[in-house]
């Protein structure tokens, strides 16, 4: 009986020790990247129809893994910038359905150059009650390392990501330039109008 | 050498003067005011690509075996390496400058000229990659506009100046002194970096609604943050000069 207390009195005690540990683990921003980069690159090494671009499987990938853990709305108002205000509810469905289509196309075009790289997340530098940070990561393989970061706002206890930097080069600003034209031409319609016929293409390009 | 640098600070110097009435310091020029002349040479070089550099790349990739694929690589990234290190020094950064300089030794000297990158495997490993224009980027000298060079590609007016000095002072310019020596290592050197940028390009075509802008933003952005090696401010306005940052209290 005696040994019994003490038992769930260590228990008890280890449980509370280790949980503001277990609770700031889920907060870390840094250690989320980790995650989530692990996740993918695990999956992708794992599977040889992935690396030999089985469009089905990567896609159906990064619906699980990426998606759940981005702020795809935030990313495309940004991109598409202050027409995204004006736009009825059903433009911006359609260009959220649209947009994302060619994200995943991006995506998994870069996943299928994945061999041998692991990805080393840099220490985080950021207080500790900041909503909006950016990690730094580096791909490393063969090769120079690239560059990987993220920017990061926070979702209830966890983290999601809203912007992607490659090499220097941010995904928001990348798309943003990529869709200027159309949108100044002819509007958010037009845009989508475009992304529609680009993936289209690239659906048949695949199949 | 030491006319055409003075040359090349002074084309510089002008350079940053003119810059700075349209963009803010340490700012990529935004707006393009080349484009037209830019698009028909990017359009020049898309078909040359297409026609001849793209094949014998893929050719290059198919008949020459990985291993020495991968020593050809070596080669001219420990040439870089060497140019890197200078670079380091001019931009007072010594630390790094020495930890460069010690890799470019060892894979000089025991990976037998370059050919076999030890260095790597003793930990010392490629961390940057710095030349001339982002030496001249680093000291606050501005951009200029952006400018499609023929076969050489995406460019600012001031890498260009830049570039033209490195054809002679550069390492690969001392290893191969000779044009006709030159031209060839040239030529390979193209073949090595093109055939490592064959998936990376197939990516690039596919998602682009305009690849003559997305290879120009990617290429003014990846600039701007190698210059501030990796992390360039957000605000374009009032962000400090590399130089600033990178020398600044603040580290």
């Amino acid at each position: 009986m005696q040994r019994r207390t003490w038992l769930a009195a260590l228990a008890a005690t280890t449980l509370l020790a280790a949980s503001p540990l277990l609770r700031a683990e889920a907060l870390a921003a840094d250690a989320f990247v980790k995650q989530v980069s692990a996740d993918v690159i695990d999956a992708v090494k794992a599977d040889k129809a992935i690396q030999a671009g089985d469009v089905g499987k990567i896609r159906a990938l990064v619906d699980a893994k990426v998606m759940p853990h981005v702020n795809f709305q935030r990313m495309t108002a940004s991109a598409v910038g202050p027409q995204w205000r004006g736009a009825t509810p059903e433009q911006q469905k359609r260009m959220l359905v649209e947009f994302q289509t060619l994200m995943v196309n991006t995506y998994s075009g870069a996943l299928t150059q994945v061999k041998d790289q692991a990805v080393v997340v840099k220490p985080l530098r950021a207080a500790a009650d900041q909503t909006e940070l950016v990690v730094r990561s580096e791909v490393r393989g063969k090769g120079d390392p690239i560059q990987l970061d993220y920017r990061l706002e926070k979702a209830g206890d966890g983290w999601k990501i809203y912007d992607v930097n490659v090499g220097g080069f941010w995904l928001v600003e990348a798309y943003k330039g990529q869709f200027a034209k159309d949108l100044s031409a002819g509007g958010l319609d037009a845009l989508i109008t475009r992304l529609a016929e680009k993936n289209k293409s690239l659906a048949q390009a695949k199949n | 050498m030491s006319r055409r640098l003075l040359l090349a600070g002074a084309l510089g110097l002008t350079l940053g003067l003119t810059g700075c009435a349209t963009t803010p310091p340490g700012d990529v020029a935004r707006g393009d005011p080349w484009e037209r002349m830019n698009r028909q040479t990017f359009a020049f070089n898309e078909a040359v690509d297409a026609a001849a550099i793209k094949p014998a790349a893929q050719l290059y990739r198919a008949l020459v075996p990985g291993l020495v694929r991968q020593g050809v690589g070596n080669v001219f990234g420990n040439i870089g390496d060497a140019w890197t290190t200078v670079n380091l020094f001019l931009q007072a950064k010594p630390a790094a400058g020495l930890n460069m300089g010690m890799r470019t030794l060892v894979n000089s000297l025991l990976g037998v000229g370059g050919v076999f990158d030890v260095a790597e495997e003793a930990g010392l490993d490629r961390f940057t990659s710095e030349d001339l224009g982002q030496t001249f980027g680093f000291w606050g000298i501005q951009s200029g506009p952006y400018l499609v060079l023929p076969l050489l590609g995406p460019s600012t007016l001031r890498d260009t100046a830049a570039r033209a000095l490195e054809v002679n002072d550069s390492p690969v310019g001392r290893v191969w002194h000779e044009p006709r020596d030159r031209n060839p290592a040239q030529a390979l050197q193209l073949l090595d970096t093109r055939a490592n940028l064959l998936g990376a390009s197939r990516v690039f075509d596919e998602v682009a609604l305009d690849k003559y802008v997305l290879m120009r933003d990617a290429f003014l952005s990846r600039r701007r943050s190698l210059i501030y090696d990796g992390e360039p401010p957000e605000d374009g306005a009032n962000s400090p000069l590399p130089f600033k940052k990178a020398l600044g209290p603040a580290r």
